[in-house]
């Protein structure tokens, strides 16, 4: 991923933190400044939102986000409970579609073309940008089908011989191929935990994806199962754009190049990972990875 | 990572001991040029036996900097907080030591048995080693990078000082060819002062790292 750092390539400069105006702040409590700060874009990105506004009903649940996702990077995303992560997550694969009282404004755009155009397909556009879940959720088929299924109907094959090979490097990318290569035939829903997820990621991958989006992808393994997850998070980067939205920001430390943290539906800062956990623009940033949150 | 309420006690606590400790510095630094000037034996064995206080109290700080950082992994301001304090905690142990050998070389210098040599004046250069060590220490307490950032005017100054006791003792070395020994030991006294002034530099570029996240070296 390359970010941009000329300054004069407007808007890919670092947006610093407007200073406060201590002579013209009253006593009155204000409400602190939530402009996005940071590197929110990047040169050459995968998907780029911009001004994104979702509400539910009369709740406003984003307001106004603009970000780019970069190729070849993971991004994480973190905020407390309810600051809209999960919500604009969502919005990259239109999920939200699925919700009636769900409004989405602003363009969020996939390789230049506006996934939210009347004319966009949801079904290739969803094989385009995968997700994985917070709990595992195989479907109740052989875990060959399971990695099989996508390709199929997406038409992806014409032989038998190509969807094993699908099935194959799927599972191989996934890290999950010499654990179940001998019982290829046997139900999804018999592995474990962290196989499950593997396996739920291996499905993404076989109906080869731009980006990969995942929604507290751990939060329901074990520590090892979810070394393995983040092992493979880092070799899926290279081919993939990843998102992912998680509350453990060790991961988030661990796995993302950026990290964007997100605030009572705001963006607030977007910056790379090493930057935002050693020395955050943002004090909000700052106060909840710290633990100084409310 | 989201830390309960200890975990911030735990780094007050640290603060806490981490000021003591310079509190406890400045004094042995206070001490030690006195000594320059009165040549006080009770001072100079004060400072030369107590010096263990010092290496307990660095090794506490640090054993309670590896345990955050292995149970808490703190993150931005408050990881920050701890490597500065890792570090000022070192230079701070490192400062106490060269008190020590100031106290030890007086101790050597007042056993000569040498009146003619007239003493040199280290006045001005103590005076502005404790300033520069106080200015430091002020800096860490207000997280106050910009007086911080001032220290290197001064260490030039004392820099100058151990520049002019230099050609002042080749002088006097050259006059009084039968104490070399003596003027050797008083140089090095200037060399320590100086040394004193570097590590004063050292914190003033940690508290700056802490406060602004940014990693800075006056030379």
């Amino acid at each position: 991923m390359e970010i941009a750092t000329n300054p004069t390539d407007t808007p890919f400069s670092i947006i610093m933190p407007k200073p406060i105006d201590h002579e013209n702040s009253s006593d009155q409590i204000v409400q602190p400044d939530r402009e996005t700060v940071g590197i929110p874009f990047v040169k050459h990105p995968r998907m780029s939102c911009r001004d994104v506004v979702v509400r539910y009903g009369d709740k406003q649940a984003i307001n106004s986000i603009s970000i780019d996702v970069g190729k070849n990077e993971a991004l994480a995303m973190i905020g407390p409970s309810g600051c809209g992560k999960s919500t604009f997550l969502r919005c990259l694969n239109r999920m939200n579609d699925t919700i009636p009282s769900c409004r989405v404004e602003g363009s969020i755009c996939l390789d230049g073309i506006d996934i939210y155009d009347p004319a966009t397909d949801v079904v290739p556009l969803r094989a385009r940008v995968g997700m994985v879940f917070q709990k595992p959720n195989p479907f109740p088929k052989s875990i060959y089908d399971n990695v099989a299924y996508g390709p199929q109907i997406h038409g992806l094959t014409s032989t038998k011989a190509e969807l094993d090979t699908i099935v194959e490097t799927s599972l191989s990318k996934a890290g999950l191929w010499d654990e179940v290569k001998d019982r290829l035939q046997e139900p999804g829903t018999g592995l474990s935990g962290g196989q499950q997820q593997r396996l739920c990621i291996a499905r993404a991958i076989a109906v080869s994806p731009e980006v990969i989006l995942m929604d507290e992808p751990c939060s329901a393994l074990d520590p090892i199962a979810t070394a393995k997850v983040e092992e493979l998070i880092a070799e899926l980067r290279t081919q993939y754009s990843i998102v992912i939205v998680t509350h453990a920001m060790q991961q988030a430390a661990r796995v993302s190049q950026r990290t964007a943290y997100f605030h009572l539906g705001d963006l607030v800062e977007v910056g790379a990972t090493d930057k935002v956990f050693t020395n955050p623009l943002h004090k909000l940033t700052e106060d909840y990875i710290t633990g100084r949150f409310g | 990572m989201h830390h309960h309420y200890t975990f911030h006690l735990e780094l007050n606590h640290l603060n806490k001991e981490l000021l003591k400790l310079s509190a406890m510095v400045e004094d042995k630094v206070r001490k030690a040029a006195q000594v320059i000037e009165t040549h006080d034996q009770k001072m100079i064995q004060s400072i030369i036996t107590s010096d263990y206080e010092v290496d307990e109290m660095e090794i506490a700080i640090e054993e309670d900097c590896l345990k955050i950082l292995a149970l808490h992994q703190p993150v931005a301001g408050d990881l920050r907080f701890l490597i500065a304090v890792i570090k000022i905690n070192n230079e701070m142990e490192r400062i106490a030591d060269i008190a020590v050998s100031i106290a030890m070389r007086v101790d050597n210098i007042s056993k000569f048995n040498h009146q003619e040599a007239i003493s040199y004046n280290f006045a001005p250069m103590t005076e502005k080693v404790l300033s520069m060590l106080n200015k430091s220490i002020d800096a860490l307490v207000n997280r106050d990078s910009k007086l911080a950032s001032t220290i290197f005017l001064d260490d030039d100054i004392v820099d100058k000082c151990r520049n002019r006791c230099y050609e002042d003792i080749k002088v006097r070395i050259k006059n009084d060819p039968n104490h070399p020994g003596y003027h050797i030991n008083t140089y090095l006294l200037a060399r320590h002062l100086e040394r004193i002034g570097d590590r004063a530099v050292n914190i003033a570029e940690e508290v700056v790292y802490l406060v602004e996240g940014t990693i800075t070296r006056f030379d």
